[in-house]
């Protein structure tokens, strides 16, 4: 196929080929970043909560007395625990994807009195067989003994030793063993005695999806703050049945509280609440990519249709001259392959050029290089694809259109 | 003429049907994605008290220590600061502000307890924001001096506690302490609910939350200080509060400081006496840092980044995917015109003007906006419906104005007019016997 002919009626319809070539350069660009977009959005919606989430569910109670929490926490563990179905329960400040709570810098050097603004960590402090309840995977050092439950002294005990996240000693310490290493916040010591795989933040801080896993686990007596949210473990199967149960069993069990309906919830719902944001994104990315696409190749079917009727008698003397169906067919193919390079290479500079300006104003990462070329793949198919039906018409031309009008 | 063109123009647009319909239907896709955006954008990025905003200032200084915060002021008072801007009543009008969670019944009614949002504030906050009520009114200086008991209600809470009657005079629950109820607020619904505005910097474009509700249950400051201490919430802290939830002598910041200044001249002066105060603060040695800053509630909601980074980021989407429309408009405006040159050239040669071909042009090109507009108001409507089923704050906000519904048609008809202005300028140049010889 001949490329210097194609060219030379291309220069003819300037103005059609630029205007279908911007609309490609313009779909590369935002396919290519949509792409992106949509990987970014899936990427953090897989983030590991490190606790077994189908078989968890959360009651969360409000109103009640502090001088009261003591007995309603012995209450509340006691009903719960009693209700048919329930593993174990336990008391916990709070649990991945729930309400916020016991964030706070920390410090790896006790007379630093302000607390550090790089690592601000969630606090998850937990009574004794939440770590079971849980399901939480240590993978260095040990588990807190039978005496680790220190009492709370206001925010967290005095001094505890606790489990933080794998990403946590590595931030704390790169390369270093972290087992043994001590932090503070404030008055309050901290000593790691173990690693734990994974386990999430509530809700992000200010360090964003970075500090996603910046966590400490204090194992902690219930009483003072530690009260009010219960996790309960059960039989996937059974959890829905077992939370009805136990969001109706706090009312006999504790009249005078308010139950938070919004919260008291299983995990897999909480996750999927927290995530609800992300997932509303993708759909409308990929809904933006797909009506993108459409548009772009009725431009394409549009403009090819015209130039075919256009040229239907020059289409009929090169039959008549001797080519054949197939070389009309690649003609159009050819040519539309030209018009999507050109919009192509543009394309893909404003898509880099669209990345970065984006990469300034919101937190967006850089556009991996590899979305580049499978975008321009993308975009060749989308017109091959667009211009078959004209192309084909066109080829279908008899040779006996040249004799008619001339 | 015009009508003889609109003839022409509907004739021609009859004579290729799917051509139109493509054409409409780019026109209206892109429109809608645009205009549902758009009127996000414009609910979320508006002025939440119009024609007062520029009076209305948030005032801070910095309490924190030496190193702690970087050039600028924290984004809220501690519990002195706050109390001594606001003793010293230097701006037209002023209200403090902290939210704090707590226990509410009405002992009449009985329901069962709620866990509502208590705004702990000051008289001037109702006039000073204008805040419209259904019965009664806002309390009075003179409460907020002698710690009253008593409140104000949403009609939202008066709807549910007592069936949207006339609740003024009764009795509510707060926590273990009975007030008065002495106004129930009317239709208010601020966008965004600008006075609790803060921290938007650290929220990583996660801001939906600044555009719920206004809080349920509202109370003089010292009176919610009195019945819920324990529970207040800081904003953030250099040091730990010795005991959590009681704020008042705490190394935290949770109070909002808002101030209605009448006119630059008292706008500079309450800025001096700001510098005055921390200066007179770091010599008494309470305060590290003299940095203050006093915003207008606009500037505040600016630097607060309000509108939520996901909603800039569809606008932007929306526009890019109508640039794509436009593009893909003019391609087939320009194939349609173009193919009609032969009927151009008889009009050209029976004497029209090249401007009377420009002008049927754009005739045409305007019907198909105007189509495409209709077509672009039933999704802009079907796209705010999809807004509204979404699970964020400003989800009942989501309604076309009749502001918005106009700019729907004018933007339709401008983006056709655009995308047929070449097109059109093409076909006026097409030379009339080149074209009649082909006849």
């Amino acid at each position: 196929m001949q490329i210097q002919p194609i060219l030379a009626a291309l220069r003819k319809h300037r103005l059609a080929t630029l205007l279908i070539a911007l609309e490609v350069a313009l779909a590369c660009a935002v396919l290519c970043n949509a792409c992106s977009m949509i990987a970014d959005r899936l990427s953090a919606m897989r983030i590991n909560s490190g606790v077994d989430e189908a078989s968890l569910g959360v009651i969360h109670i409000t109103g009640y007395e502090p001088k009261d929490v003591n007995d309603l926490n012995a209450r509340m563990l006691a009903g719960l625990r009693g209700i048919a179905g329930v593993q174990s329960a336990a008391v916990i400040s709070s649990v991945p994807f729930g309400v916020p709570w016991g964030t706070a810098g920390i410090n790896l050097n006790p007379d630093d009195n302000k607390p550090s603004q790089s690592v601000v960590v969630q606090f998850y402090e937990g009574s004794p067989g939440v770590i079971e309840t849980l399901g939480l995977r240590l993978v260095a050092g040990h588990m807190p003994g039978a005496d680790d439950y220190p009492p709370l002294q206001g925010y967290a005990p005095l001094d505890s030793r606790v489990l933080i996240t794998r990403a946590l000693a590595e931030r704390l310490w790169p390369g270093e063993n972290p087992l043994g290493r001590d932090f503070w916040t404030g008055k309050f010591h901290f000593r790691v005695i173990g690693v734990i795989a994974h386990l999430a933040v509530s809700q992000y801080n200010e360090t964003g999806r970075n500090g996603a896993e910046w966590t400490v686990f204090v194992p902690s007596q219930p009483g003072g703050l530690l009260a009010g949210t219960y996790v309960l473990r059960a039989d996937p199967r059974e959890l829905p049945r077992v939370m009805r149960d136990a969001r109706l069993a706090v009312a006999k069990i504790a009249p005078d509280v308010v139950l938070d309906t919004d919260q008291s919830r299983t995990l897999e719902f909480l996750r999927a609440r927290f995530f609800q944001k992300d997932r509303a994104m993708a759909g409308l990315l990929v809904g933006v990519i797909a009506a993108l696409l459409l548009v772009t190749s009725l431009g394409i079917v549009g403009l090819a249709s015209f130039w075919v009727a256009q040229r239907h008698k020059q289409i009929g003397i090169r039959r008549a001259l001797g080519a054949r169906r197939a070389d009309i067919l690649h003609y159009f193919q050819t040519e539309n392959f030209l018009i999507v390079t050109f919009g192509i290479v543009p394309g893909i500079v404003m898509a880099l050029a669209i990345n970065l300006t984006l990469m300034k104003f919101y937190e967006l990462p850089r556009l991996p290089l590899l979305y580049l070329p499978i975008g321009a793949v993308v975009l060749w198919a989308l017109g091959q694809l667009a211009v078959l039906h004209p192309a084909l018409r066109a080829a279908a031309v008899p040779p006996v259109v040249a004799t008619r009008t001339v | 003429m015009f009508t003889y063109y609109l003839t022409l123009a509907l004739r021609s647009l009859k004579r290729n049907p799917v051509l139109t319909g493509l054409m409409v239907l780019a026109i209206a896709v892109g429109i809608g994605a645009s205009m549902t955006t758009l009127t996000v954008m414009h609910l979320l990025s508006g002025d939440p008290l119009p024609g007062r905003s520029a009076q209305i200032y948030y005032a801070q200084v910095d309490a924190s220590p030496k190193n702690y915060t970087h050039g600028e002021p924290l984004d809220m008072l501690d519990y002195r600061s706050a109390m001594d801007l606001w003793n010293a009543h230097r701006a037209d009008r002023q209200a403090l502000i902290t939210d704090s969670p707590i226990k509410v019944r009405a002992p009449e009614t009985g329901q069962p307890p709620l866990m509502i949002t208590l705004l702990s504030t000051t008289s001037d906050f109702f006039p000073m924001f204008e805040v419209p009520f259904r019965y009664g009114s806002g309390w009075t200086p003179q409460d907020d001096a002698r710690h009253a008991r008593v409140a104000v209600i949403s009609s939202d809470l008066n709807d549910k506690l007592f069936h949207g009657e006339n609740s003024v005079g009764r009795i509510l629950r707060l926590k273990n302490s009975d007030v008065r109820i002495v106004g129930v607020l009317g239709n208010w619904r601020p966008s965004p609910l600008f006075y609790d505005v803060a921290g938007g910097r650290y929220a990583n474009g996660d801001t939906a939350g600044f555009y719920g509700k206004p809080e349920d249950v509202m109370t003089p400051f010292d009176t919610a200080l009195d019945i819920n201490d324990g529970n207040f919430q800081q904003f953030t802290c250099w040091g730990m509060p010795k005991e959590p939830g009681y704020l008042r002598d705490s190394p935290c910041v949770w109070i909002g400081l808002w101030v209605q200044l009448n006119d630059a001249a008292k706008a500079a002066a309450y800025r001096e006496f700001l510098d005055h105060y921390a200066q007179e603060q770091k010599v008494l040695g309470r305060f590290a840092n003299t940095d203050t800053r006093l915003l207008s509630l606009m500037q505040w909601l600016d630097l607060n980044g309000v509108v939520p980074g996901d909603v800039k980021l569809q606008t932007w989407l929306a526009f890019a995917f109508l640039a794509i429309c436009l593009f893909n408009t003019v391609g087939l405006l320009l194939a349609k015109f173009l193919r009609r040159g032969g009927e151009i050239g008889v009009r050209r040669a029976l004497g029209a003007s090249k401007r009377a071909i420009f002008a049927q042009c754009l005739v045409e090109a305007g019907l198909i906006g105007l189509l495409g507009g209709v077509g672009g108001w039933l999704l802009t409507l079907i796209g705010l419906w999809l807004v509204r089923a979404q699970p964020v704050a400003y989800a009942d906000l989501a309604h076309l104005d009749a502001g918005m519904f106009a700019l729907t048609f004018t933007l339709s008809v401008a983006v056709s007019l655009l995308a047929g202005a070449l097109p059109a300028l093409r076909a006026s140049r097409i030379p009339p016997a080149l074209q009649l010889k082909t006849l």
